[in-house]
């Protein structure tokens, strides 16, 4: 279907071109700005460089108020693919870095740094590529990207992701045709400096590595023609072609298809048809950023229309307010009826809204028509039906059908109607005899469907989150309950298998009481921290034996636990009203609230859990719940990457084994990374959700009270307290890297808000020291009967 | 500073809707003029009649929906109506005849569906209809050429036979519209039919025409017109008023259809060139069918459009109870234009 390479070539080569179905002819108007120089204006008293002014993302601003800047020094940073950066148009003072009226047909305002000139208009350091193709071409894209570099003819496309394609390029068109009226910057770039923009041709096409590159000017340009035929003659690869001039043959869609008879896929890019097309402005700036090491920071920019006394071409610094460029070409306001300035061609430019708008990089033209050249068009009339509009249609839509749906609001047909397919190219609303505004129709069309379709997304999402989550709370229930029948078979297995002795029986008894509990307090057990629980345990097993006594411990013991919480708490509350501080405070103020947790019960709790060989049998169970329970919560950990899960690397090192001792030495740090990261993660993450937010830290803090308590010597726990402690700073840092599975810790947070925590956690700690000791006791028992 | 803000394109071609009908209406001239010199005055007064009618008729309506009557008369459009349907209509049909047509056109069949740009019939041609099927005597009443009357008549002389139904020297209607032999005035394409009716081959029937000066006459005074309405309308096509879509599809369609049964049997059916050189085709080619309103808008559809006028023009004259029928072919296609545009649009760019 699509014309191959050869039929193409032939049929250029015989100087004929196919052609685009309608289009329209408006008064040239060239001749009034063609026939001069392009002029180098003065410095401007003030200048104005929006931040973005590309089709992108912004780039980051890396300067402040204050800063001296030279000319060409980088005023903002590519943090993206789709971000280029801005440059200082001339040496001077950053005054402010804030919105201001942007060059947009809104207006409104948009970030900008504004400079005051100090006159010298003194570069920055330069670095020229040497030898551009011996260097990578992820180099001269660099370079290219550097400069600052976006289409020129228009819309602003990010260069360097434009010349750097993803399929085979059969041909690079390079856009000089420049179809618009009055409009002649490209016509005199191009016969002033034909030879760069060879030079920037060149660089794309080691860049692209194109079968031909097609130089396509309007035939209303002669001189341009010959100039870039004098500058590409040598080179057979390169080819001027002359298009009959017809609005609008420069647009992308219709040049390819004058070019190639290829029309660009609906939904796609030229790519998709062999073509890339770039604009001479284009590759006059690449040559400026490649062979010199300039930045863009001016362009060729036509002021004309008779409402300016002297009309024509000058090279504009980006950022100078267009009243600079007005006043130097001489404007008379008096000439127009309202003031009028069209930033951009008669056909597609828009209205700016002040004096104050800056040039960007995309700024073309300033047109200042007088009343006899552009007529206010509000003499809208009735649609006859006549017809006109398709055959001027260069998309070969149904403006008129489009121009009814859009009217009466029915979104859906507009689109049947291919509403999206429009250029707004305006040659529809040109042709028409009752003067009806249609591209302006459509463009209101078009913003009401694409808001239509953000709140439709929006909705949806709402709606799957909202599914998601009621299916993982049934998921999570459901969980829960398998965990706890588990649980409770293996305790009547584990009973069961030791023995049917009366004091078996009484563990028994003890162990479903406190099955019991635990499954009332199944929240508790939830919301406590993997490591905490299992850390509990031999703790308070081991204080069991002499329970009185230790009891004092347990209830210091909690009361550092709620301390620690509180600190947790209160700093997780600091964090919730919104201070966007830095991790680092955050860190700080945790690792305080660790270590204090930490020392604390450690006085008076001489404990150890490793001398308790005989816990082994519960712990084995309470590990294997812990497990279950610290399943999701490693698998959020995915930034981590944890391997091994967890409760076992802990339960190893709580283990009986004496050599493990070590080996709890040095692993508690990283395991505690582990477990830290994630949770930390989820705090910062769930922000948020300020009430839910609270217990995350809290728990994390409370871990470490329990997980010290364990901990076979002092020595052992402070090293590991202070490892652990940096470790969660190590985390917070990296808090920000966003962890969007909250939901475990959210729940179980929830759940554990209700209940008051001291009283509950003592219950528990009471609860588990019982049944920990009837299961003991069971133990020694069947050993003892063994 | 307060720029003034307004929407692209902010350049015009400077060619509004009134222009475009202002341009039809001179393309006109040169058939009416030829039309006045052969048959007399009583177009011109039909013309004028026809539009202060339709010029009050839509003040007073626009009036009465509350619109600005003024930006809405610049337009021409009500005019357009009134001349076209004017010239359709015999030259010394009662005044009350074109009031009637005139007032049905602009009330009816454009304002009261909505004014321009929403009727969905073309104005001229359905109060034509009208008029045909209510009054077929006075629609009927054509006048032989000037030259061949037995009594010659000027302006005053249609003047008052438009509004007595007598020329100021007194001679009737029915006299006016007797030729020098005493023949009583027929179109060439109802001499056709007669004959055809009476049993006579469509040769014979010609032959008799030959013989029959006064026919020929009258065949050559309607060619002349036609070729007057060609002129305008070629002009039309060239100021790119109209597109070349509609009237070459039409013509195509009746040439196309009358050659087929021409050569089927020469006797019974009439020669392609008689049919499209006689009755108001050219007329109706580049003037009323082409109404942008009611006519199809993608140039597909327009070929359809055109195309099935000259069938249906053709199948009427033919076969149906009427001598020329652009009208009802006109209007019956008027009704499927929503049809024709919905299934004729065109391939939009990047969509296979």
């Amino acid at each position: 279907m699509q014309t191959d390479f050869e039929q193409v070539i032939d049929k250029l080569q015989s100087k004929q071109q196919w052609d685009f179905p309608g289009g329209v002819f408006p008064a040239q108007q060239k001749e009034l700005s063609n026939q001069t120089q392009i002029l180098t204006l003065p410095l401007a008293q003030r200048f104005f460089v929006p931040v973005k002014q590309h089709i992108g993302v912004e780039g980051h601003v890396i300067v402040v108020a204050g800063d001296k800047v030279l000319k060409g020094q980088a005023l903002s940073k590519s943090m993206n693919d789709f971000a280029v950066p801005v440059h200082a148009p001339t040496s001077g003072t950053v005054i402010g870095v804030g919105p201001h009226e942007s060059a947009h047909p809104s207006g409104l305002p948009e970030l900008t740094v504004e400079i005051e000139p100090d006159g010298e208009d003194k570069w920055h350091e330069l670095s020229p590529l040497q030898d551009y193709q011996n260097q990578s071409k992820m180099t001269v894209l660099a370079a290219i990207c550097d400069a600052g570099i976006s289409g020129m003819g228009g819309a602003g496309f990010p260069t360097h992701i434009k010349a750097a394609p993803k399929k085979e390029v059969e041909f690079l068109i390079i856009n000089g045709v420049e179809c618009e009226p009055y409009i002649t910057s490209d016509d005199r770039l191009m016969r002033e400096h034909a030879w760069q923009i060879r030079q920037g041709i060149d660089v794309l096409t080691h860049l692209l590595s194109p079968k031909k590159i097609l130089i396509a000017i309007e035939d209303n340009k002669p001189e341009a023609i010959e100039a870039m035929q004098v500058a590409c003659h040598e080179n057979p690869q390169y080819m001027v072609c002359a298009i009959p001039t017809k609005y609008p043959a420069g647009g992308e869609k219709q040049l390819i298809q004058v070019l190639t008879n290829r029309e660009v896929p609906k939904q796609g890019l030229p790519g998709d048809v062999g073509v890339i097309m770039h604009n001479v402005g284009t590759c006059y700036a690449i040559a400026d950023a490649v062979f010199s090491g300039k930045p863009l920071t001016q362009r060729v920019v036509t002021v004309s229309g008779h409402a300016v006394n002297k009309p024509g071409n000058v090279w504009a610094l980006v950022g100078t307010p267009i009243e600079h460029l007005l006043t130097h070409a001489e404007y008379q306001g008096a000439k127009q009826p309202q003031p009028k300035v069209i930033m951009g061609g008669p056909m597609m430019g828009f209205t700016v809204t002040s004096n104050q708008v800056p040039v960007v990089k995309i700024t073309n033209c300033l047109l200042l028509p007088t009343a006899n050249e552009v007529a206010d068009t509000d003499n809208e009339q009735a649609c006859i039906r006549c017809g006109m509009c398709a055959d001027a249609c260069p998309a070969s839509l149904l403006p008129q059908q489009l121009f009814w749906h859009s009217k009466a609001k029915e979104l859906e047909k507009a689109q049947e109607y291919n509403l999206f397919d429009c250029i707004e190219c305006g040659a529809c609303a040109y042709v028409c005899p009752s003067e009806i505004p249609l591209v302006h129709y459509y463009r209101i069309a078009k913003a009401e469907i694409r808001i239509e379709q953000d709140e439709k997304q929006k909705a949806d999402k709402a709606r799957e989150r909202f599914e998601s989550r009621s299916a993982r709370l049934v998921k999570e229930q459901e969980a829960r309950d398998e965990k706890h029948r588990k649980a409770a078979e293996a305790r009547k297995q584990a009973m069961e298998s030791n023995g049917n002795g009366a004091k078996d029986k009484i563990a028994a008894a003890l162990a479903r009481a406190k099955a019991k509990k635990r499954q009332a307090n199944e929240s508790v057990d939830n919301q406590d921290p993997p490591i905490g629980s299992i850390a509990q345990q031999p703790s308070t097993t081991a204080a069991d034996p002499s329970a009185n006594t230790s009891s004092n411990e347990r209830v210091a013991a909690a009361i550092a636990r709620a301390k620690a919480k509180r600190a947790a708490q209160t700093q997780a509350q600091a964090k919730a009203t919104g201070d966007a501080g830095s991790s680092d405070e955050h860190g700080t103020e945790i690792e305080s609230a660790a270590n204090e947790s930490t020392t604390q019960p450690v006085d008076d709790t001489p404990i150890q859990a490793s001398e308790n060989p005989v816990v082994a049998g519960p712990i084995k169970t309470n590990e294997k719940r812990a497990n279950e329970k610290l399943e999701p919560v490693s698998e959020n950990a995915l930034t981590t990457g944890t391997a091994k899960p967890l409760p076992v690397a802990l339960a190893e090192s709580l283990s009986v084994e004496p050599a493990i001792a070590v080996e709890a030495e040095q692993k508690p740090p990283i395991t505690e990374l582990k477990v830290t990261k994630p949770r930390v993660t989820k705090a910062r993450v769930s922000k948020v959700i300020t009430t839910e937010e609270k217990v995350s830290p809290a728990s994390s803090g409370e871990s470490l009270t329990d997980k010290q308590i364990d901990d076979a010597s002092k020595k052992v726990k402070v090293t590991a307290a202070v490892a652990k402690a940096k470790a969660k700073r190590a985390a917070l840092q990296k808090a920000k890297a966003e962890d969007e599975t909250v939901d475990v810790p959210l729940t179980e947070n929830k759940e554990e808000q209700q209940l008051d925590a001291k009283k509950r956690r003592i219950a528990t700690a009471v609860a588990k020291a019982k049944a920990k000791k009837a299961a003991q006791t069971a133990n020694t028992n069947n050993k003892d009967e063994s | 500073m307060n720029y003034k803000l307004a929407s692209s394109p902010h350049q015009h071609i400077r060619r509004d809707t009134g222009q475009l009908m202002r341009l039809v209406i001179y393309a006109l001239i040169p058939g009416l003029f030829l039309q006045t010199w052969f048959f007399g005055f009583g177009t011109i007064v039909q013309v004028l009649i026809a539009v202060i009618t339709a010029v009050v008729t839509e003040a007073s309506i626009l009036e009465l929906r509350k619109r600005d009557f003024e930006k809405a008369l610049k337009d021409y459009s009500a005019v357009l109506t009134a001349v076209l349907l004017a010239i359709s209509i015999p030259p010394f049909a009662p005044w009350w005849i074109i009031v009637i047509g005139t007032f049905f056109a602009i009330a009816i069949v454009k304002q009261l569906y909505g004014g321009l740009g929403f009727n969905v019939f073309n104005p001229a041609m359905a109060a034509y209809v009208m008029l045909l099927v209510s009054f077929p005597v006075q629609m009927t009443q054509w006048l032989p050429p000037l030259h061949l009357a037995e009594y010659g008549h000027g302006l005053m002389d249609a003047v008052y036979a438009v509004f007595t139904g007598y020329s100021v020297e007194g001679f009737s209607l029915a006299q006016l519209r007797t030729g020098v032999d005493a023949y009583t005035m027929a179109t060439p394409l109802d001499a056709i039919r007669t004959g055809l009716a009476q049993g006579l081959t469509y040769s014979e029937g010609l032959e008799n025409t030959i013989f029959d000066s006064f026919t020929t006459a009258i065949s050559v005074s309607w060619f002349w017109v036609n070729c007057g309405y060609l002129l305008g309308g070629l002009y039309l096509i060239k100021r790119k008023v109209i597109n070349w879509h509609i009237p070459s599809s039409m013509i195509a369609g009746l040439f196309l259809c009358s050659l087929v049964m021409f050569l089927v049997d020469p006797d019974q059916f009439a020669s392609p060139l008689f049919h499209v050189f006689s009755g108001s085709i050219i007329l109706g080619a580049f003037f009323i069918a082409t109404d942008p309103v009611s006519a199809s808008t993608t140039n597909k559809g327009r070929i359809i459009f055109g195309l099935c006028i000259g069938i249906w023009v053709y199948l009427i004259r033919t076969w149906g109870g009427y001598p020329d029928a652009i009208a009802f072919a006109v209007l019956i296609m008027n009704m499927a234009v929503p049809l024709i545009d919905y299934y004729t649009r065109p391939r939009t760019y990047g969509h296979r």
